[in-house]
């Protein structure tokens, strides 16, 4: 079992690995978001917010976002797996649907992670500091536990998919509103009722406040909160995936 | 006479359109079976199923011994298969493709690399082992696929339409690994091609389906003689009429012409 599922992983990797457009391109957003943010509305949040850093609050989010939109990616790259026909190779063979599931969860969120440690490297050079090794690793749980999610995620949409007609669909209904109201560029106070509504329902907003809780102390909803609902979600998404990969006929 | 892949009373129903109504044959162990009909009759569909791809409406299929609805796994282990379609990752190399389904059917990890060689070197692509599959051409991607199956050591080989679309030398050398492995080796073969020549000359067992029932089967010459024909071409058009079929998706509505559903329209 263990070597199925590290056989599975290793695809994802190698095809992560090879495509060095793509490591490279998928890096393109998140640089540009946190020059452009990071120094365009820094200025003015640290009038509103008496002095604070602004580099501080983004780089969290920024990281979220590098590995929330890789982890979809990831989780979508099943519809291409589909179209080309291998995924009607794994299907057929003598192994559960589970064990495909929690490979290609794993994969996925491992290239996210990787990503997502990428851009943190890069907010270090734009000027963003962690206190200490304890919160270090307190971050890095939370990437994780944000890519397992989202990779699920993606896994379980793509599992109900038969092409990528509906990617852009997802893309601007589910994915864009997912980072926009989940804390990663703005504090979400003084919001509009269905606003604040969306935002407290939405899963990469327990991830993004406790990732920055962990790196900088800034939290809403108190890291430990955080981390149960974030970790209790990315269990729910795999046993809702594995069930849903259950049911695909290849 | 040994049974290796026994179907009863197979069916599968899409909605409104059975697609597959209630077939029964028998594949003995050693043989090369040759399971032929026009396009939208039920062949895809059949292949399917009893590569446990599709679930039956209902019926029953066991294979080397297992039940494969209820014993899946066992069943899956018992097969090889070369899809219609392609199934390579063309991202990997033809190792890694290879690799991949070792570890996946649960080759022991000491024999794999042996078993790997051997079977890249039946299709003759042990030397182009490291290429990327996107750099293969048609004919070695379908060879790489046969090596595939051939890895976990399957009782029974599925076939569906393996030389469709290859120059007539690609398809002379599949077919003779295809009979080398079922003369060397015992594998019964089970396969589909519109190649009726193809199927006249490898073939022990023929069935012919049409509109989701089989109206014919026996040896070719049984088939020839029942028909008062020439040969297996001759024979199969007899048999299912020369109207044009809608060629159709499985999965999706299938439906032919209705027009068209008449048999033996000479």
């Amino acid at each position: 079992m263990i070597e199925v599922i590290y056989i599975l992983w290793l695809r994802q990797l190698k095809h992560y690995w090879r495509s060095k457009a793509r490591l490279l391109g998928s890096l393109g957003q998140p640089v540009l978001f946190l020059v452009a943010f990071g120094f365009g509305f820094g200025p003015m949040y640290a009038k509103a917010s008496g002095g604070e850093n602004y580099m501080d609050f983004l780089a969290p989010g920024i990281v979220s976002m590098s590995i929330l939109f890789t982890a979809i990616f990831s989780g979508l790259e099943v519809i291409w797996d589909r179209q080309f026909g291998f995924l009607k190779e794994t299907f057929v063979a003598p192994i559960s649907r589970a064990e495909i599931m929690l490979g290609k969860t794993l994969g996925g969120a491992s290239i996210a992670m990787v990503q997502g440690l990428i851009v943190f490297c890069l907010t270090y050079v734009l000027g963003f500091r962690v206190p200490g090794l304890r919160s270090l690793g307190l971050g890095l749980i939370f990437m994780f536990l944000i890519a397992i999610f989202f990779t699920g995620f993606g896994l379980a949409i793509a599992s109900k998919m038969k092409d990528m007609h509906g990617f852009q669909l997802i893309m601007n209904f589910l994915i864009m509103p997912i980072f926009f109201l989940s804390g990663a560029l703005f504090p979400l106070e003084n919001l509009p009722p269905a606003i604040y509504f969306l935002s407290r329902v939405n899963p990469l907003t327990y991830g993004v406040d406790g990732m920055r809780g962990a790196f900088t102390g800034i939290s809403v909803f108190g890291i430990y909160n955080d981390l149960a609902i974030v970790g209790s979600l990315s269990a729910l998404i795999c046993m809702v995936g594995a069930v849903l990969f259950s049911k695909i006929e290849a | 006479m040994q049974i290796i892949l026994s179907v009863q009373s197979l069916t599968k129903k899409f909605e409104d359109f059975t697609a597959v109504n209630g077939i029964s044959f028998d594949v003995e162990t050693g043989s090369i079976f040759a399971f032929l009909g026009p396009n939208g009759a039920g062949k895809s569909t059949t292949i399917k199923m009893l590569t446990t791809v599709l679930k039956p409406t209902s019926g029953e299929i066991m294979i080397n011994g297992f039940n494969a609805l209820k014993e899946q796994d066992k069943a899956r282990a018992s097969f090889g298969i070369v899809f219609q379609d392609r199934s390579l990752d063309e991202e990997l190399t033809a190792y890694e493709n290879m690799e991949y389904h070792a570890v996946i059917y649960k080759v022991p990890r000491k024999e794999r690399e042996d078993r790997i060689r051997q079977a890249l070197e039946i299709v003759g692509l042990w030397e182009r082992r490291g290429d990327y599959v996107e750099k293969y051409s048609g004919g070695m991607k379908r060879r790489l696929e046969i090596a595939r199956a051939l890895v976990h050591y399957p009782k029974i080989l599925f076939l569906d339409e393996p030389t469709v679309g290859l120059d007539p030398q690609t398809r002379n050398s599949i077919w003779s690994h295809i009979k080398r492995l079922n003369e060397e080796k015992g594998m019964t073969i089970f396969l589909t091609t519109h190649y009726m020549e193809e199927a006249e000359a490898v073939a022990d067992q023929i069935a012919i389906i049409d509109h989701g029932r089989i109206i014919e089967s026996g040896t070719v010459e049984e088939i020839k003689k029942r028909t008062e024909t020439e040969s297996l071409e001759e024979a199969f058009l007899k048999l299912t009429g020369r109207d044009i079929r809608d060629d159709n998706v499985p999965g999706n509505k299938m439906r032919t012409i209705r027009g068209m559903r008449r048999r033996g329209r000479y």
